[in-house]
């Protein structure tokens, strides 16, 4: 399934018309030890580019947004009780919630992993 | 950041973004004919320091105070004896500290007290955990129902019609700028509170539900039922209170199911002071909703060497690293009066609150027989702690004045409260703290007596 990455180090898995979330291993890091992961309820209607989620770490509080917009079928109600699981697997259970894709044709313009590893090298 | 006063360049480009062409415009809501524009008319020439004060001294003379008639006025401020050794505590060295201490560590002492504080308030409330202190009782319930909306989601908010007019005026001030949708309506004379009818007006729209604990025409509701209902549609359950000193009574709203209380320290420690500075009160039963909680909170941990002591915690919240995603705007706290309240609720200890609180209700109780025996009074409650209402012929407002000018301050009257309203100018408040003696008592019945003979 194709992964696409934006460049506010968030990373969507898309499976037809599912997408799921997260944040990318680069911004864990930068981030720190995380303490606390506010994920949207299943339901919520989010916008590309808008505020969707919040994390959490000893030093910083940081928006998470939505890469694409659609509706939330589900966050990730693991992080709950372990938010370090953003820590250890950013890039797999430490996902932060999933949505129906509403416009497919926002994927274009994200990009694909050996893109972000540049965008990331350059920073 | 420049610390420095606005140049006419910035302020001319802020009157753009909102449209105004000048400061004048801002005001432009008040009619003209309340501007002063000349010196006030009737005023006599100038006069020395010594003839001024002479004048203000006789003008200050007219006033009745608290101390010096009958006190029977509470209404949300409450008159208690403060002993003498808080007002000294509070003045000492060691906590004369910035009260919110912006490298917060640094003063062990001032956070110690905070966290004290805390405790006292969460176990006063029956709640988890309580926060270091809101302005006043009126904001902390508004940021209640603000943070109860953040959880929940949704924006319709239900006062009972026992919460206080004043705490129902800032609730619609800021729920106008929030987006809320406030259900509201102004009580009748019954001696039953709303409690039920809330109940069954809760649906899968409701944010929150909040009721007063004594409310403001001083009945006592059980609020176990409202909070089963409020759970079962989603909603959360807000309690008010805005005489602590009735906890050491009653059961906490915390213990009935209430999920956020807040309210008024004034009672302990703070005084009336001419209306401020007050002292908020936040408490929420259920830990896992700290994050959504307003406010500063303070924790204890242990330093590198394994001993005690404490932080500011949770900052993360907060308007400093938040910015405009924080919780609320307050990023500070009633500091001295949370002292205060402290000191005072330490000096009684849990006996001693109780002792209180069993000797303000027997007052009010002594009072209620009495004044259920002047003639064409009523007493409206069933169930009180220390303040009641009484239902008099014609415009209480009117008795309080004639009542006043007999030198007795019988309470406050509905009609002040609820000043559009018709319906209530019967009602009569009366509040009976331990300052009121059996003689007070004696006094008032037969000042309205004589006032309504």
């Amino acid at each position: 399934m194709p992964r696409y990455f934006t460049d506010e180090h968030e990373w969507i898995d898309v499976s037809g018309e599912t997408a799921t979330i997260g944040i990318t291993d680069y911004a864990q890091g930068q981030l720190g030890d995380i303490v606390f992961v506010e994920v949207p309820a299943a339901g919520a209607q989010l916008a590309k580019g808008k505020e969707a989620a919040v994390v959490e770490s000893v030093k910083a509080a940081s928006d998470v947004f939505a890469p694409v917009s659609g509706i939330v079928t589900e966050g990730n109600s693991a992080l709950e009780d372990d938010p370090a699981l953003v820590n250890t697997a950013p890039e797999s259970d430490g996902w932060f919630f999933k949505l129906t894709i509403a416009d497919e044709g926002e994927l274009e313009g994200l990009m694909d992993e050996a893109k972000y590893k540049d965008f990331v090298a350059s920073l | 950041m420049r610390y420095l006063p606005l140049t006419e360049a910035d302020r001319s480009a802020m009157l753009d973004v909102v449209g105004a062409n000048s400061v004048d415009d801002l005001f432009a809501h008040v009619s003209r004919e309340h501007y002063l524009t000349a010196p006030i008319e009737g005023l006599p020439p100038h006069a020395n320091e010594m003839a001024v004060e002479r004048h203000m001294s006789a003008l200050a003379a007219k006033n009745l105070s608290a101390g010096e008639a009958p006190f029977f006025l509470g209404a949300g401020a409450y008159r208690h004896h403060i002993p003498a050794s808080v007002d000294h505590l509070i003045q000492r060295g060691e906590f004369l500290t910035s009260y919110t201490p912006y490298q917060p560590e640094i003063a062990q002492g001032t956070l110690q007290v905070l966290f004290e504080f805390q405790t006292q308030v969460a176990r006063l409330f029956g709640c988890a955990v309580a926060n270091a202190s809101m302005y006043d009782g009126s904001t902390a319930c508004w940021e209640a129902i603000a943070m109860a909306g953040r959880l929940t989601r949704r924006d319709c908010v239900l006062l009972s019609n026992g919460l206080h007019p004043h705490y129902v005026s800032v609730a619609k001030t800021m729920g106008r700028f929030n987006g809320d949708t406030v259900v509201y309506a102004e009580p009748t004379l019954t001696p039953e509170t709303d409690f039920a009818a809330l109940a069954d007006a809760v649906d899968g729209d409701t944010g929150c539900v909040v009721v007063q604990y004594p409310d403001i025409l001083g009945r006592i509701g059980d609020m176990t039922a409202l909070a089963e209902a409020c759970h079962a549609a989603g909603a959360l359950l807000v309690a008010v209170v805005t005489e602590p000193v009735a906890l050491g009574a009653l059961k906490s709203p915390g213990e009935m199911g209430a999920d956020i209380v807040v309210g008024e320290g004034q009672a302990l420690g703070v005084g009336l002071q001419f209306g401020g500075p007050y002292l908020g009160l936040f408490a929420i039963r259920d830990a896992k909703h700290v994050r959504q909680m307003p406010g500063r909170l303070c924790g204890e941990t242990v330093d590198a060497e394994g001993k005690r002591g404490f932080v500011l915690t949770l900052s993360t919240r907060e308007q400093h690293i938040r910015r405009e995603k924080a919780t609320s705007n307050i990023c500070t706290n009633s500091g001295l009066c949370a002292l205060a309240f402290s000191i005072h609720l330490t000096l009684l200890g849990e006996k001693g609150l109780r002792a209180l609180a069993a000797e303000n209700h027997r007052l009010a109780c002594l009072a209620a027989d009495r004044l259920a025996k002047v003639p064409s009074v009523e007493v409206l409650n069933e169930a009180f702690f220390n303040e009641f209402t009484i239902v008099v012929p014609g415009d209480a407002r009117q008795l309080v004045r004639d009542v006043a000018d007999k030198g007795v301050l019988a309470g406050v009257s509905l009609g002040r409260l609820y000043p559009d309203g018709d319906r209530r100018e019967n009602g009569l408040v009366v509040a009976v703290t331990e300052t009121v003696t059996e003689e007070d008592i004696a006094t008032l019945a037969s000042a309205l007596e004589e006032a309504l003979a």
